[in-house]
């Protein structure tokens, strides 16, 4: 993802965007059902979720567990993601490397990504390979044996990836500082990655109770995409993952906001910076919180405040005023959690950034007071929509989506029926949803900029 | 938004040459590729496909930022982002709200060694999207407003890439490994070069490097041939027949066993490594790319992933690429490491370079590689435009129509004492070139 978003900034947004249709929550619509999913669940409780998409004689096989970042105890954070890389360490019957070895000697390819409300595990391989990589995922659902011996290296990888991702880039130092303004009382204000002194005191203990607690059937979602069926499946299903016992019970318990009255300000000032940029992030409703039905007229809004070259923000910045060399909008309403709705710009070379947060401040205010109009939210509707005949075509697109709804605590059918719930969107719902969530007050506006000499 | 992968991708080097179906264990490709050629001779490679409504195209030309003019460069690159930027009676607006509203994907972009665009639209909208890519070929605007609004926007590129030390850490290597050729200036140019660039040079462009001659073209999905063979007329029949000769000079990658240190104040160490290659058309291309796989390839399962992060966590991300040119071939690698471990992963970089050049991969390595290599082509395939972008490939680097049917076996027919014979008379620990950025001890 870092060199992918190494591009023209032009596509900042259109970029932004695609990077968070596919990697965070679902995609879209078009008419009708978007990936016609197939489901059923084991009686262990693991649900169990088939896309089929013949083309080539390949599967994606993942596995999502409804246990992400936010759910990580006070003073544990990172837990989460630390755990996900040793889940690739052994058991007894697949030691020291032999998972990927396997994999790999199978011509399969394999990752895992940790994230606020989950932690999911894939691989890509042959149909015909399928069964082995099922083996060997369910296996290490219960059967972990971790040493201090595989803990501390990986201890050491993980402040490495803190480090390249974080301590090296100031625009990621400045995003965690945004972060927890913005989540006054709710987990999201930590790092998905955690916090480094944290990360430094994780104990063996820490790791085996949260492998115990959260690695379970009952806590997992089974997501095979590709050239099988259902019927194909269940039988594989039932003989590797059937046969775990359920696990405890398990509820998501986390702290939730209090009413935001404040605007925050957090501005970084930073001897490597050379581009400044600006953003305003807003508290905004998700399905599970605040309400929730401004969730879709929010991305419809998204859409054509900052969705792309003919947007609000970019037409007017970047466009006709030359103020800005990009400027954008984003809205992710598929957590479990709070959501953010962010406004992001910066500036021309000789511009400054109080001029940068004026003019966007003056888009905001045109719509606050003039609203949108009917076309821009039936062009923004049609063009949310045809994403969804491309989703189609992706291998895995369907798989994400629908793997990281499920775990995030929506069901099967929200994602199914997004193109209509979009398609119901209307205008004056795209404007109330704009008054609702354009509150200062539960705003935090970002800053970064180059040390005072080398303005 | 806060996701985190276990790794890094390394796609992005190997995308390029790593192309590729399942010859085993299923035999046959599950995909045909058709040879299109139109009434007036433009030759397309198609994969048919009407599960999905779209259609993704993939072309290059040959001739990239190499042929940048001195003092201009960056020239390839500011056309890339203006040919999408007002054509014919549209202006830059007019043009992408036509495209966004219609969901149509038109993208274009500047490699070293090739001039790339992309197209991809649903099928109803195919007609209006052909047209769109026609008009930014054959009659972009360059209006002074999106000129200067693409200037600004490649002069803050370059100052973000002054932020990322991986990237000061890269255009470094490539500087020091080609003092005294294109390669080793950066595709998106200086910002004196990007200055200098005047609106008749990006006009010249046009006229001079957009020709039907070294001219590749990849298309998947719905869409027959014959319609295709139309349309290709359409869209590229105005073009002239041939255009600037791409051809540089061929290139040796500098051989000096420096490791040079740029200081920067951040904690952690960008190190990039990097020696002459081979290039795709070489008889030990195969053999190289085996090796290059078991030394620094994907996965989880390298020696350089083993020994400097599994072993020892000294590094999130370390990979070694065969990265082949069509001017010179190259091997590049890198890694990020804290600042007091630099030295450390700088060393074992290089012994591990010496080990595989000294007695070559072991009986075992090579038969794991060559099952993945062979088994995970199928997996490239995973949308309509990944393999439009591997059928221009697979042209550019004149692989042959059924490549996708014969490449496993040239993976397979690569022997221990052939990846052995490469290691040695490939592999160069002592010419090894590395530039590290950041405050590395020992260094």
């Amino acid at each position: 993802m870092k060199t992918a978003l190494v591009g023209r900034l032009k596509h900042h947004a259109a970029a932004f965007a695609a990077v968070f249709l596919f990697f965070a929550a679902y995609p879209n619509p078009g008419s009708g059902a978007v990936f016609n999913p197939e489901t059923f669940t084991l009686a262990n409780g693991m649900q169990v979720v088939v896309v089929s998409n013949h083309r080539v004689p390949v599967v994606v096989h993942m596995v999502w567990y409804k246990v992400g970042a936010a759910d990580e105890a006070p003073g544990k954070s990172g837990i989460a993601h630390f755990f996900e890389h040793l889940m690739f360490k052994g058991t007894p019957k697949f030691p020291d490397g032999l998972f990927s070895q396997t994999v790999a000697r199978n011509g399969g390819r394999e990752n895992a990504f940790t994230s606020t409300d989950y932690t999911a595990y894939f691989q890509t391989v042959a149909k015909d390979r399928l069964k082995i990589v099922m083996e060997m995922e369910a296996d290490r659902m219960t059967n972990l044996v971790l040493t201090p011996e595989q803990v501390e290296p990986e201890r050491r990888v993980i402040l490495e990836e803190r480090s390249q991702r974080v301590e090296s880039d100031p625009a990621s130092i400045l995003q965690e500082h945004v972060g927890a303004a913005l989540f006054m009382n709710h987990p999201y204000r930590r790092p998905v990655i955690g916090w480094e002194h944290e990360i430094r005191a994780l104990s063996m203990e820490d790791i085996t109770q949260f492998y115990k607690r959260w690695y379970a059937p009952n806590n997992a979602i089974l997501v095979v995409a590709g050239d099988i069926t259902a019927a194909e499946l269940r039988p594989l299903a039932e003989k590797y993952y059937g046969v775990i016992p359920r696990g405890p019970k398990l509820t998501r318990e986390r702290p939730t906001e209090p009413p935001q009255r404040a605007a925050r300000q957090v501005e970084l000032r930073d001897e490597r910076v050379r581009q400044p940029s600006w953003s305003r992030v807003f508290l905004a409703p998700s399905h599970f919180f605040g309400a929730s039905e401004h969730v879709y007229p929010l991305e419809v809004l998204s859409d054509i405040l900052g969705g792309g070259a003919t947007s609000r923000l970019y037409a007017n910045l970047v466009v006709k005023q030359k103020l800005a060399v990009s400027a954008g909008s984003f809205y992710g309403g598929r957590g479990l959690g709070p959501a953010r709705f962010g406004i992001f710009a910066s500036p021309r070379s000789g511009v400054g950034i109080d001029q940068i947060e004026a003019a966007v401040e003056d888009v905001l205010e045109k719509i606050r007071t003039s609203g949108v109009t009917d076309d821009e939210v039936a062009r923004a509707k049609a063009r949310i929509q045809a994403q969804a005949v491309y989703a189609r075509d992706s291998l895995r697109a369907g798989a994400r989506s629908l793997g990281s709804a499920l775990a995030s605590g929506r069901r099967v059918e929200d994602v199914e029926s997004w193109p209509e719930r979009i398609e119901a969107v209307s205008r004056p719902a795209v404007e109330s949803a704009f008054a609702a969530v354009m509150v200062e007050g539960s705003s935090v506006t970002a800053r970064l900029l180059p040390t005072e000499e080398n303005m | 938004m806060g996701i985190l992968n276990k790794t890094i991708s390394m796609a992005v080097f190997l995308a390029f040459f790593c192309i590729f179906l399942l010859g085993r264990p299923h035999g046959a490709t599950a995909l045909e590729v058709q040879r299109v050629v139109s009434p007036g001779g433009i030759e397309a490679w198609l994969i048919e496909d009407h599960t999905n409504p779209i259609i993704a195209m993939r072309f290059a030309f040959r001739g990239g930022a190499n042929l940048d003019p001195a003092g201009k460069q960056g020239l390839a690159n500011l056309v890339s982002g203006l040919l999408d930027e007002g054509a014919g009676p549209l202006d830059s607006q007019a043009f992408q709200q036509r495209l966004e509203d219609l969901a149509i994907t038109l993208r274009f972009d500047a490699g070293r060694d090739t001039f790339g665009g992309r197209l991809r639209t649903l099928t109803v909208n195919r007609d209006t999207a052909f047209d769109l890519l026609t008009k930014s070929l054959t009659v972009p605007r360059f209006d002074a407003e999106p000129v200067e609004r693409l200037r600004s926007q490649i002069l803050a590129t370059l100052r973000r890439e002054a932020e990322d030390p991986d990237m000061i850490a890269r255009r470094k290597l490539f500087a020091t490994l080609f003092p005294d050729h294109p390669y080793g200036r950066p595709v998106s140019g200086s910002k004196e070069a990007v200055a200098a660039i005047s609106a008749d040079d990006l006009r010249g462009f046009v006229a001079r490097r957009l020709a039907r001659e070294g001219l590749a073209i990849g298309v998947v999905g719905d869409i027959s041939p014959t319609r295709l063979a139309t349309s290709l007329d359409n869209v590229f029949g105005a073009l002239p027949a041939k255009g600037t000769d791409w051809r540089v000079a061929e290139a040796k990658p500098a051989r000096t066993g420096t490791t040079e240190v740029i200081r920067k104040p951040t904690p952690q160490s960008a190190i990039v490594f990097g020696q002459r290659g081979v290039k795709r058309d070489n008889a030990d291309y195969y053999a190289a790319y085996v090796l290059n796989h078991i030394l620094g390839g994907g996965g989880f399962t390298s020696r350089l992933y083993n020994e400097v992060r599994e072993k020892r966590g000294l590094a999130y991300s370390v990979y070694a690429a065969l990265y082949p040119m069509d001017f010179a071939g190259l091997i590049f690698g890198g890694s990020g490491t804290r600042n007091e471990a630099a030295a450390k992963t700088v060393e074992i970089v290089r012994a591990q370079w010496k080990r595989m050049a000294d007695s070559g991969p072991t009986a075992e390595e090579l038969t794991d590689a060559r099952q993945f290599l062979t088994g995970s082509f199928a997996l490239r395939f995973s949308s309509s435009a990944r393999i439009a972008a591997v059928l221009v490939a697979m042209q550019l680097d004149d692989l042959g129509i059924d490549y996708l049917d014969r490449r496993n076996a040239f993976i397979d027919a690569v022997t221990l004492d052939d990846v052995r014979r490469v290691a040695r008379d490939l592999l160069d620990p002592n010419g090894l070139t590395f530039v590290v950025v950041g405050q590395p001890n020992g260094l």
